[in-house]
């Protein structure tokens, strides 16, 4: 049986009666298999009992709070069941050796920025990107310090919402990205779709033996899940900007899915509706793997790109980024 | 080889480590590492319901020193019960059989040990006698893998297609 990750989005109860976990609100009760649950993420406003957090921590699933704008507040992460001490060496090894952290930070990097080529040359928006990539890839190979490293990602990512702006309707320009408060429509969308991705990635990592706060890219404990992070370079652009720039296009969303508070535009509960939606729509659609000669989903490209650094950091193949073939 | 070469303090190894020896030495390291990948399995789920169902009221899951039995009985001499889904891995089933056998006798436990295959319908009895070397040749190379820097590379054949590894190796 595939296990499917849950959102609850509106208001009421998780408990936990006999073996089963039960969701409750005016509407009714509503008992939820545990079994064919992967992961939970929680918009309402939740009260959720101690009963129901052991239950959940016994069966490995991951609860991912987001608070009333749609923001990521944290996460209920049970206790490790998937333990290697030889990773958890590799890992803080690739951290301390200078040139080893710089290589996968490097290469976290050229995934994420060869994949926002990708989109603008999808868009018809890619002018000059290719030759300015170019330069700056020469730039981050010669790049000696993490913060270079950033400097670098900093330039291509302003490159590419300049571009990317090109391709999206008007009242739903990005114009300068702004995260807290996020300052627009488009900018709200992102960062929306943007804490989603994370926490989705936090629950792939969970799944494995990694230690989900050792991180390349960026500083261990720069947030709690900082090898989140580091993978969501990959992924946002692969998934989040594409089904942002999705959403506004096929008008999916309208201005009406949008209200401006004190903290800056945010997502109606209809937006979000809306959007979370086409997220796990859009994450459970398969590709042909082409090494893997099968299908995978979008979500478990995300699992996969996590195998791919438990190679790299155990010695057997190289870290090569995905790159959307798609 | 002597039978006299693995002390008892000396077999620290796993009757699933001896069956992975048979199966695929990629698997055996990455398994012996902690990066274990059997919580993927839905073959490894029916496995184990099949043991909690089927063999509810034997003696379960006997831990001696680092090995885990299925379960036991005890009659005139100890029986040891292994329980498979199928046979296509029968060899290494067998050697994780003869592991018990003979980590039993260094504890001067005299056994037998029955495989079953309860989809099949089929039982098969294993006995120690004058195999002592095959398994210490295996317990070396059990020994020989674990103790290398990365692990082996994978060959490809039919089984890796069920296998939970497969992407791992593959991707």
């Amino acid at each position: 049986m595939r296990k499917r990750s849950l959102t609850l989005l509106s208001d009421g109860t998780l408990f936990r009666r006999e073996n089963t976990l039960y969701f409750e609100n005016e509407r009714g009760r509503k008992p939820l298999a545990v079994e064919g649950i992967y992961d939970l993420y929680i918009y309402g406003h939740v009260t959720i009992t101690s009963q129901a957090l052991h239950y959940l921590a016994q069966k490995g699933i991951a609860v991912h709070f987001f608070n009333h704008y749609g923001h990521y507040d944290g996460s209920f992460y049970p206790r490790e069941s998937l333990n290697s001490g030889e990773l958890v060496i590799r890992q803080a090894e690739h951290y301390l050796d200078r040139e080893k952290r710089l290589k996968l930070a490097k290469l976290f990097v050229t995934g994420s920025a060869l994949n926002m080529k990708k989109n603008l040359k999808r868009w018809k928006v890619a002018d000059g990107f290719s030759e300015m990539l170019k330069e700056l890839f020469e730039e981050l190979e010669g790049a000696e310090k993490i913060t270079e490293v950033m400097n670098v990602e900093a330039r291509i990512r302003e490159a590419y919402y300049s571009r990317w702006d090109g391709h999206l309707p008007e009242g739903f320009k990005i114009v300068k990205r702004t995260r807290r408060p996020p300052g627009n429509e488009m900018n709200a969308l992102i960062s929306f779709l943007n804490s989603r991705l994370y926490a989705t990635i936090v629950s792939e990592l969970y799944n494995t033996q990694l230690v989900p706060t050792v991180s390349y890219l960026h500083e261990p404990g720069e947030r709690r899940f900082s090898l989140a992070l580091d993978l969501s370079e990959i992924f946002k652009p692969i998934v989040a900007d594409r089904l942002a720039t999705r959403l506004v296009t096929k008008r999916t969303l309208s201005k009406e899915h949008f209200r401006e508070e004190l903290n800056g535009v945010l997502l109606t509960k209809e937006g979000m509706k809306k959007v979370l939606s086409e997220y796990e729509k859009e994450l459970t659609k398969s590709v042909k793997h082409p090494e893997l000669k099968r299908n995978v989903t979008k979500k478990r490209l995300i699992r996969l790109e996590a195998y791919k650094l438990i190679k790299h950091l155990v010695g057997v193949k190289e870290y090569e980024p995905l790159v959307a073939w798609f | 080889m002597s039978s006299e070469e693995y002390p008892l303090t000396d077999l620290l190894i796993t009757g699933t480590e001896i069956n992975y020896l048979f199966i695929c030495p990629t698997k055996l390291w990455y398994f012996a590492k902690g990066i274990t990948m059997e919580q993927e399995s839905d073959w490894v789920d029916l496995g184990r319901f099949l043991h909690e169902q089927r063999y509810a009221n034997e003696e379960k899951e006997v831990l001696v020193g680092s090995i885990k039995i299925d379960f036991i009985r005890r009659g005139d001499v100890i029986e040891v019960h292994e329980v498979k889904l199928g046979k296509s891995m029968e060899k290494a089933h067998e050697m994780q059989a003869l592991y018990y056998l003979y980590y039993l006798k260094k504890l001067g436990i005299k056994a037998k040990a029955i495989l079953h295959y309860p989809k099949l319908n089929e039982t098969k009895e294993v006995t120690l006698d004058g195999r002592e070397g095959e398994i210490e040749k295996a317990i070396k190379e059990v020994e020989r893998i674990k103790s290398l820097p990365k692990p082996p590379n994978p060959v490809k054949s039919k089984k890796c297609l069920k296998c939970a590894y497969y992407e791992l190796c593959w991707v």
